[in-house]
């Protein structure tokens, strides 16, 4: 799919499957958008296929295709009323007046709306203005429901609220969602599968554990969650375990599937949750272990958690620790105190290989 | 002290409209009951003439012709503007295209229709070309016909009709008409059922910037047309300066005046209307607690 010379969607091929919660995430401008409108019908990518239950779509008309939008804006239709907005696929296809009313009421109640019927958008909040453009799209029966960053008008709180929301109106009619959204937290917690895109691509496309977990690429470790990213060189390979060698840092363990070959370069990655921070050393009779001594750089205190910036040699790990006050726990960490950072082999990835291999 | 001021700047625009409008139109209506003079003018004396006049049968046959010409003018002229006003809003050369609009207005109103009685005249540029390429063997009547001053109305008032269907369409979003095709709607019905409403305002105002103005034409059918396409701006021009009948004449103009400002509080009327009324409304609510099963609420 191209505007002009831009290639705004580059060679994406994704199966999605009948029923499933299925997100598109990446930051603004990778795609996503491009690709539901041509999903839709309001593009028309230059080369490949659609294909929605067995049929090919793209000949269709928007208008044909069983699919409806949640749009970004809403587009909720201004002259109507909340009725009248949910009412519309159907007064098109000329359903009878009391098919009409007991349908529109049924969906009204499915989104909580049955009593601002008589209201026109303009005096909704933006939750309800939201609720009305997923019953005006679901009235239909699509086969595919295409949801374009639909919160993202909406105030932190309310997004939670609604997420939760459309989660389980998702549970109970089982149609298929297409969700886009730039925000990892609502893809991660809804999805059943996440395809993260970049540039036009797609980078990976699996469960969110998997995504979380196993990051594919760099840029998929960096864009979920945070991180710790590091350049390496592959020292040995043995046993489903790889001995790195990163700069600054030192020796580095990590379990790998897929054998990086010695000698040539990695890039390794460790999130910051999963890594231990302690006065003490760790027990040193564990042979999987990464232990680092270093020096407390800055630690943040942000409720919840703590996050700190630990400084061992050359580089600088970010570590985040829970506090949970029914553990025994020594003295607080502070400022400049000497600690030990220490991960398992198994929590560490290697993402991809270096920049100049 | 603020109200004062407020005051103080709208003094010239009272004084501007008392002087030449109130004024002038409360000495037309004056005119209008008094009496006809022998030799044109009029004599200082109450009569109710001229507004008896305004029944004769001739009269209403003027008017009637006036209002079926004026309509079909303005249809015409709006089903022109609305896709003109569409494909403008939705250019990326906007700026150019409401230029290309503008520019007619540089030239004068009587120089444009002249140049359109060139054009169409036995000796003009079309039956020209008619003739040169032998689909006619002797030159058309186009000038002076009824087809001519529809024609040239239509062409003096676009701009009027275009100009309040652009601005209004290019602050339209259109994601709604995606929305509607979406939702199942073909393109047309998409057009009628959600850009139409959303418009309203101003379909509205070109329907006024038009039909008025060519309601009250005088020039266009004077010019181009015959006999059969004179207009009541003719009949009442005619009052004036042939008939020389003064009353008569500021009759029929209030009478005009008075017509179309009905139709304008007519059409308001219609645009603000809301397109449910409270008992549909209450029905549906009704319906709603009955289909849940809520009782009444
Ligand atoms: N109609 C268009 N004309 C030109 N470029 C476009 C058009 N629509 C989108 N693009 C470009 O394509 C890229 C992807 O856009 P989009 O799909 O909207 O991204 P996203 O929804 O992921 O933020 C962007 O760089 C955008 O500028
Ligand atoms: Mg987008």
């Amino acid at each position: 799919m191209s505007f002009g010379d831009f290639k705004a969607l580059d060679d994406v091929s994704l199966r999605i499957n009948k029923g499933e919660f299925f997100s598109l995430l990446g930051p603004s401008g990778c795609g996503k958008t491009t690709l539901l409108r041509i999903i839709a019908g309001f593009e028309n990518p230059d080369e490949g296929l659609v294909n929605i239950d067995g049929i090919d779509v793209l000949p269709l008309e928007p208008n044909k295709r069983g699919v409806n939008t949640v749009f970004q804006s809403y587009a909720l239709f201004p002259h109507l009323s909340v009725f009248e907005n949910v009412a519309f696929p159907l007064r098109l296809r000329k359903t009878a007046p009391k098919a009409i009313r007991a349908k529109v009421g049924e969906y009204l109640e499915l989104v909580q709306l049955v009593d601002h019927a008589r209201k026109k958008p303009s005096q909704l909040s933006g939750g309800q203005k939201q609720r009305v453009a997923i019953a005006r799209a679901l009235i239909n029966e699509p086969s595919v429901l295409l949801l374009d960053e639909p919160l993202s008008a909406l105030d932190a709180k309310l997004r939670q609220h609604m997420l939760i929301e459309l989660d389980s109106i998702h549970d109970k009619i089982g149609i298929t969602f297409i969700y886009v959204t730039h925000d990892q937290q609502e893809a991660l917690s809804v999805s059943d599968r996440i395809a993260v895109m970049n540039g036009g691509k797609v980078l990976q496309c699996d469960s969110p554990y998997e995504i979380y977990e196993n990051p594919a690429t760099e840029f998929v470790a960096r864009f979920i969650g945070e991180t710790n990213l590091f350049d390496a060189s592959v020292e040995s390979v043995g046993g489903g375990r790889a001995s790195l060698s990163v700069p600054g840092l030192g020796k580095v363990l990590v379990e790998t599937a897929k054998g990086p070959a010695p000698g040539g370069t990695a890039i390794f990655t460790i999130r910051p949750e999963k890594i231990h921070i302690d006065h003490e050393r760790p027990d040193g009779g564990r042979s999987d272990l990464n232990v680092f001594e270093g020096v407390v750089e800055e630690p943040i205190y942000s409720g919840f958690q703590s996050k700190f910036f630990v400084r061992c040699g050359d580089a600088t790990l970010k570590v985040f620790k829970q506090h949970a006050s029914y553990q025994e726990e020594g003295p607080d960490i502070a400022w400049k105190d000497r600690v030990f950072v220490s991960w398992s082999s198994d929590d560490g990835y290697i993402v991809g290989p270096g920049s100049d291999a | 002290m603020k109200r004062n001021l407020g005051n103080l700047y709208a003094g010239p625009m009272i004084l501007w409209l008392t002087v030449f409008f109130t004024v002038p139109l409360l000495i037309i209506v004056g005119f209008s009951f008094l009496r006809k003079g022998l030799y044109g003018g009029v004599e200082w004396q109450a009569s109710l003439d001229a507004w008896k006049a305004v029944g004769t049968p001739n009269l209403v046959a003027v008017t009637v012709k006036t209002f079926v010409v004026s309509m079909v003018a303005t249809v015409i002229t709006l089903a022109l503007a609305l896709p003109t006003g569409y494909r403008m809003a939705r250019s990326k050369r906007q700026v150019l295209l409401l230029l290309l609009v503008i520019v007619p207005f540089w030239t004068n109103f009587l120089l444009r229709v002249f140049a359109w009685m060139v054009i169409l005249g036995n000796n003009g540029f079309v039956n020209d070309i008619l003739l040169r390429t032998g689909l006619v063997k002797s030159s058309l009547r186009l000038l002076n016909t009824q087809g001519a001053v529809l024609l040239v109305l239509v062409y003096v008032y676009l701009p009027y009709a275009i100009l309040p269907l652009f601005s209004t369409i290019d602050k339209f979003d259109f994601t709604l008409l995606e929305a509607a095709r979406d939702l199942g709607a073909s393109k047309l019905q998409a057009i009628v059922r959600v850009l139409l409403p959303n418009i309203k305002g101003g379909i509205f105002a070109a329907f006024l910037f038009t039909f008025i103005p060519i309601f009250g034409a005088y020039a266009v059918p004077l010019l181009v047309g015959d006999m059969n396409s004179y207009m009541l701006g003719n009949f009442i021009a005619d009052q004036l300066t042939k008939a020389r009948n003064l009353p008569f004449t500021a009759s029929l103009s209030l009478l005009v005046t008075f017509v179309t400002t009905i139709g304008i509080l007519i059409l308001m009327r219609l645009q603000a209307a809301p397109e449910r009324s409270a008992e549909a409304d209450a029905a549906i609510a009704a319906d709603y607690a009955a289909a849940n099963g809520n009782g009444g609420r």
